[in-house]
């Protein structure tokens, strides 16, 4: 089972409840970073870092001795990575989507594989949790490709948490596709409550069950739970605003263990997510 | 004309409610929501849409199965995993590169332009705005990031406004890095928590990647005092400055809920005393102000 802890909205908590999640069932889940911009699982569980690998994508290294300059690499790529100015190909590594369409039109076999560095996926134990995290080179646009390495790093047969990134858009998507469940984590405020509903959008058409975490709980109005209540969309934990949680988070303790009582909480949202996915017939999504 | 653009690495840490609150006490500017993905600035100010567009991004392969034949060669070709065993195109793995359209030997592949998006010239009680509301699960946000930027700055010099405010997404990716290059200086919204320093340290390599100055405001910084401390002495060591704190205080959300920026909401709040300040400080800074002659 695949869940994916998502929001729309930046800073409500996905952090908090993935992680307190992972830690409240210990010895039974694997927990993913793929907030690779900023992660921040391991601000949290500081895992032992056992391995780590850094991730490539293929940009076209052109073999000036056999190029004909006959254009054909400039005129298929549609990102305009690779241009032709009189006898000089330019390639530009940071537009380049890695679709391989140079290499494959060049008559001349001129274009080799070169490389850019993505970022780093690393895989460690950290607070009894095994943890992937991926962490994307500072200056690297794409996203994407990473998050679904550190997708991929992950046992597909054991129960996994994802730590989704923030947004509505491709990273996002890439951290919920083909997911059991996706909890999102929102705030009962007007941002919360807009932001929620594109993310909730983006969820349906991935066509994948979801349910909500409302955090600070006490702190907006009721327009959340009513959309809840309109969209049929179950509310399976709240988490009033606390200055001992905020304070906690603050400077990266676990709810679960410095506020004991939470850890019951976490392992009963867990169960219910559980007893959701169970009971929705499996295969639906596709991969 | 020059452009202040409010970032913060981790979300959520306020940079929407500040922008608002800014825009109360800049002199003419022009607001631009940069953040596409999740534009909240419109629910305080209420823009009037005067002008509307479609934002058109790449295409996207279709196959048409009148025409092909079966071959397998799109499959063969696509790097992204986007055609399935059915010949059919999953329009969200579909990367937009038009390889198989191109190398289809039945010429079988169709690659309709899509509409991602759409971008707005508004009307609010603070000015003109620029926003844009990205489609769910589309691409290309870094593309409609810099199409809104040229258009706010087109506006700017059109209508002589001596500044842009633009409130930036989240994160360092894509659409950051486009929402922050050849901007005059960088606002970073910080909270006085862990994942706010590590977020706010990468978000400063960024920064400095592009060469952009930064400016430090800490958001809620009475909730941990301590981290308050480490955030500055960061910022000092590398040479940001500090414009100033804000309180933790309910009132944020209270003005957010009345769709109102905190200075509306109750202009004499040690919130909007803060964001004042902060203003200054800003307005007066060496990075928004290379003459170094203050204005008065």
């Amino acid at each position: 089972m695949i869940i994916s802890v998502a929001s729309g909205k930046g800073g409500t908590g996905k952090t908090t409840v993935a992680t307190n999640m992972a830690i409240s069932m210990k010895g039974e889940c694997t927990l993913l970073d793929c907030d690779v911009e900023e992660p921040n699982v391991h601000l949290f569980l500081h895992p032992l870092i056992e391995r780590s690998e850094t991730v490539t994508t293929f940009i076209p290294e052109v073999v000036e001795s056999r190029c004909t300059w006959c254009r054909k690499c400039a005129d298929i790529c549609r990102f305009r990575a690779i241009a032709v100015v009189g006898k000089k190909v330019l390639v530009f590594p940071e537009l380049c989507h890695s679709c391989g369409g140079c290499q494959v039109v060049c008559p001349e076999q001129a274009i080799a594989d070169g490389s850019r560095e993505l970022g780093v996926v690393e895989w460690g134990t950290g607070a009894g949790v095994p943890v992937v995290q991926g962490r994307i080179r500072v200056g690297e646009a794409m996203a994407p490709p990473l998050i679904r390495k550190v997708r991929a790093a992950a046992d597909s047969d054991g129960t996994v948490i994802i730590d989704a990134p923030p947004g509505t858009s491709c990273p996002v998507i890439a951290a919920m596709r083909g997911v059991d469940f996706v909890l999102m984590v929102t705030e009962p405020t007007p941002f919360g409550l807009h932001d929620l509903e594109l993310a909730v959008g983006a969820v349906r058409l991935l066509d994948i069950p979801c349910g909500l975490v409302i955090n600070r709980a006490d702190m907006g109005d009721d327009r959340v739970r009513q959309y809840a209540r309109r969209e049929d969309l179950p509310i399976l934990m709240e988490i009033p605003f606390d200055r001992r949680i905020a304070e906690t988070y603050s400077r990266g303790g676990m709810i679960v263990e410095e506020m004991p009582e939470w850890k019951e909480k976490f392992k009963s949202l867990f169960r219910q997510i559980e007893g959701r996915v169970k009971a929705t017939p499996r295969g639906r999504t596709a991969q | 004309m020059k452009e202040l653009v409010i970032v913060s690495g981790k979300g959520g840490t306020g940079k929407t409610s500040l922008t608002a609150a800014f825009s109360c006490l800049a002199g003419r500017h022009i607001l631009c929501d940069a953040d596409v993905d999740a534009a909240d600035l419109h629910l305080l100010l209420a823009p009037e849409v005067v002008q509307r567009h479609d934002f058109m991004g790449g295409g996207k392969a279709v196959i048409d199965p009148e025409r092909c034949n079966g071959c397998g060669q799109c499959r063969d070709l696509c790097r992204f995993e986007a055609i399935d065993g059915d010949f059919i195109v999953d329009p969200i793995a579909c990367e937009g590169c038009g390889v198989c359209v191109d190398l289809c030997p039945a010429e079988a592949i169709d690659f309709p332009i899509q509409k991602c998006g759409e971008w707005f010239v508004s009307d609010t009680r603070m000015g003109p705005m620029v926003h844009a509301r990205l489609g769910i699960a589309e691409e290309n946000s870094g593309k409609l990031v810099s199409c809104i930027r040229r258009e706010a700055q087109r506006l700017a010099d059109e209508q002589d406004l001596e500044i842009i405010i633009t409130d930036g997404p989240p994160g360092i990716g894509c659409p950051v890095i486009a929402a922050i290059g050849g901007a005059t200086a960088l606002l970073l919204v910080v909270e006085p928590t862990v994942s706010g320093l590590h977020d706010m340290s990468r978000l400063v390599d960024l920064a400095r990647h592009f060469r952009v100055p930064c400016l430090l405001c800490i958001n809620k910084f009475d909730l941990n005092l301590e981290m308050t401390q480490k955030l500055e002495d960061e910022a000092r060591e590398r040479k940001m400055q500090i414009v100033g704190r804000v309180p933790f205080d309910p009132l944020i959300t209270e003005a957010m809920i009345a769709a109102r920026s905190v200075i509306e909401y109750q202009h004499d709040s040690r919130i909007a005393v803060a964001v004042r300040e902060i203003w200054h400080n800003i307005v007066a800074s060496p990075a928004m102000n290379s003459l170094g002659i203050r204005i008065m």
